[in-house]
C-alpha cells in the first residue's frame, strides 16, 4: 500500500539551510528531522505529545515535532538544537543550562532549550508563574526542576547569577 | 510511531478542500492543526487513507472585531490568548492560554478543537456561556449554527460528510457583562479533571441580570446547570449565594471515576472552581482587571 501513494515534496530551511525531500505522506517533522536530515539533537521521549523532548522551533514558534507532519512545515523555518550554537560558541541559554547543571542524563534538554527560548522572547524578565508556565510542556524525569528554573533564570539574568 | 499510511491532498481553498473529501469519500479526512487528530493516527485509532490539509489555505486564521468578534476557523489557541480583541472578553483568553502547553496551543486551532467535539474540549462550555455562533461550508453552502445545536454527542457535531468548520462568532455582550473559564489539571499537557465556564452580565447595582454556568468535562457534552443560574439571577453576589451556586453544581455534576479523578473528587473540585469562576465573572462584569489561571493538581 505505501508504494502505491504519492511522496510529497517538503522544502523546509532547518537552521538557515534549506533542505527538499520527496517523502511519504505520514512522516512526522521528528521523523523527517532526524532520518531525512540525520538532525539527530531533536529527541523522540513519550512520542504522544506529552513530554516535549521533541520540541522544536517552527517558523518562531515552538512545537511537538512529534505530532506535527512535516508537510506542515513546508515552505517554513525550522530551529533545531543543533541551530543554537554558533562557531562552536554555546547559545546564551545552552550556556546557563551548563552553568546551572539544568540537566542530568540530558534527554529532555533539546526540548527545554527551545521552550526556554521561546519563553524569554516572550518574556525577557519571566515570573516564576511564568516560567512554570512556559516549560509546562516539557517534562524531565531526573532533575525535579530546580536546576532547570535556575539555568532559566540565570539565562533570563544575561548569564548572572549563576548558581550550583 | 508512524501513522496508517495516507495520500496527501492540500486545498487551496475551503472549497476546494470540500470537493476534494467529497470525491474521496468515507477515508478522508480533513487535517487541522493536527493536535488530537495526529495522536490518534499515531495509535492507529484511526486510519484514513486520505488527508485533506487545510493549514495552507489563506485567510483562514484570523481574529475580527465586527458586529461580533469572529474567530477563524484555523487561529491557533495561542493566536487567540495573545489577541487584545479576544482580551476584551477574558474568558476566551482564560481558555486559550490555558489549553494544554505552548507546543499544542501554538499548533491547534479553535474550528478543529470543535468539530472534534471532544467532551473534554475546553472550547465548548466557553462558546456555550457566550452563545457562540459556529459557521460552517460544506455541500449544501453555508449555514450558521448555534454553538448549542452544533455539539451533539460526544466526539459528535452537526457537521455533515465534507463540512468544515468556517469562522466561530462570539456575540460582544452586553455592558457590564463578565465571564470566566477555570479548570482543574493534573498537569499542563493533559486533559481536564473538571472544567467550568460562566459568564454573567450585571445590572447598575451590580445584581445579577443574566448568568449562564456551564460544566465542562464532567459529562458526554459540556452540562448547563440551570439551577445556578437561577441562583444568581437578581442577585448580589454573596457568600450564601455562592454556597447555593456551588451546592447547584454538586448537585448537576454527574462524573464518573477515572485516571483523572474519582467521581467524588471531580464532584467537589467542579463545585470549587464554579464559585471562583463565578467570582471572577462578577468582578470582571464590574470592571476590575481580574487574571485567573486553572488550578493544578
Amino acid at each position: 500500500m505505501p508504494d502505491a501513494i504519492p511522496r510529497v515534496r517538503v522544502s523546509v530551511k532547518v537552521n538557515g539551510k534549506q533542505y527538499a525531500r520527496d517523502i511519504e505522506p505520514r512522516t512526522l517533522l521528528v521523523q523527517f528531522l532526524r532520518e531525512e536530515l540525520n538532525l539527530t539533537g531533536t529527541h523522540i521521549g513519550c512520542d504522544t505529545s506529552y513530554c516535549g523532548a521533541c520540541t522544536v522551533m517552527l517558523n518562531g514558534q515552538t512545537v511537538k515535532s512529534c505530532t506535527v507532519f512535516a508537510f506542515q512545515a513546508d515552505g517554513g523555518a525550522v530551529l533545531t538544537v543543533e541551530g543554537l550554537a554558533k562557531d562552536r560558541e554555546l547559545h546564551p541559554v545552552q550556556q546557563a543550562f551548563s552553568d546551572c547543571h539544568g540537566f542530568q542524563c540530558g534527554y529532555c534538554t533539546p526540548g527545554f532549550l527551545m521552550s526556554t527560548l521561546q519563553l524569554l522572547e516572550e518574556h525577557p524578565h519571566p515570573t516564576e508563574w511564568d516560567i512554570r508556565k512556559g516549560i509546562a510542556g516539557n517534562t524531565c524525569r531526573c532533575t525535579g526542576y530546580q536546576n532547570i528554573f535556575k539555568a532559566i533564570r540565570t539565562a533570563a539574568a544575561g548569564g548572572e547569577n549563576i548558581g550550583h | 510511531m508512524y501513522p496508517g499510511a495516507f495520500a496527501y491532498h492540500r486545498a487551496a481553498s475551503y472549497s476546494e478542500a470540500i470537493s476534494q473529501l467529497s470525491e474521496l469519500g468515507d477515508d478522508a479526512k480533513f487535517l487541522a492543526g493536527g493536535q488530537s487528530l495526529i495522536p490518534l493516527l499515531k495509535l492507529r485509532l484511526s486510519m484514513p487513507r486520505h488527508l485533506v490539509d487545510l493549514n495552507f489555505i489563506p485567510e483562514t486564521s484570523y481574529i475580527r472585531s465586527n458586529g461580533a468578534l469572529r474567530i477563524g476557523a484555523m487561529t491557533r489557541h495561542s493566536q487567540i490568548a495573545a489577541s487584545p480583541d479576544a482580551a476584551r472578553m477574558p474568558i476566551l483568553r482564560d481558555c486559550a492560554a490555558g489549553i494544554a502547553d505552548p507546543q499544542v496551543r501554538h499548533m491547534g486551532t479553535i474550528g478543529g478543537s470543535i468539530a472534534e467535539a471532544d467532551p473534554t474540549g475546553d472550547w465548548a462550555p466557553v462558546l456555550l456561556a457566550t452563545g457562540a455562533t459556529v459557521k460552517t461550508l460544506g455541500l449544501n453552502g453555508e449555514r450558521s449554527i448555534d454553538i448549542a445545536d452544533f455539539i451533539l454527542d460526544a466526539y459528535q457535531s452537526a457537521l455533515q460528510p465534507a463540512e468544515l468548520v468556517t469562522e466561530i462568532e462570539v456575540p460582544h455582550p452586553p455592558t457590564r457583562s463578565g465571564g470566566a473559564y477555570i479548570a482543574l489539571k493534573r498537569c499542563a499537557p493533559v486533559y481536564a479533571s473538571a472544567s467550568v465556564a460562566v459568564q454573567v452580565t450585571l445590572h447598575d447595582d451590580y445584581s445579577c441580570r443574566d448568568a449562564r454556568v456551564y460544566l465542562g468535562v464532567l459529562g458526554l457534552t459540556a452540562t448547563r446547570v440551570p439551577a445556578a443560574e437561577e441562583a444568581l439571577q437578581g442577585q448580589q453576589l454573596n457568600a450564601e449565594i455562592l454556597g447555593k451556586v456551588r451546592a447547584a453544581v454538586m448537585d448537576t455534576a454527574q462524573p464518573t471515576s477515572d485516571m483523572r479523578g474519582s467521581a467524588d473528587y471531580k464532584r467537589q473540585a467542579a463545585g470549587r472552581l464554579a464559585t471562583l469562576a463565578v467570582e471572577a465573572a462578577f468582578q470582571r462584569a464590574r470592571g476590575d482587571d481580574v487574571e485567573v489561571t486553572h488550578l493544578y493538581a
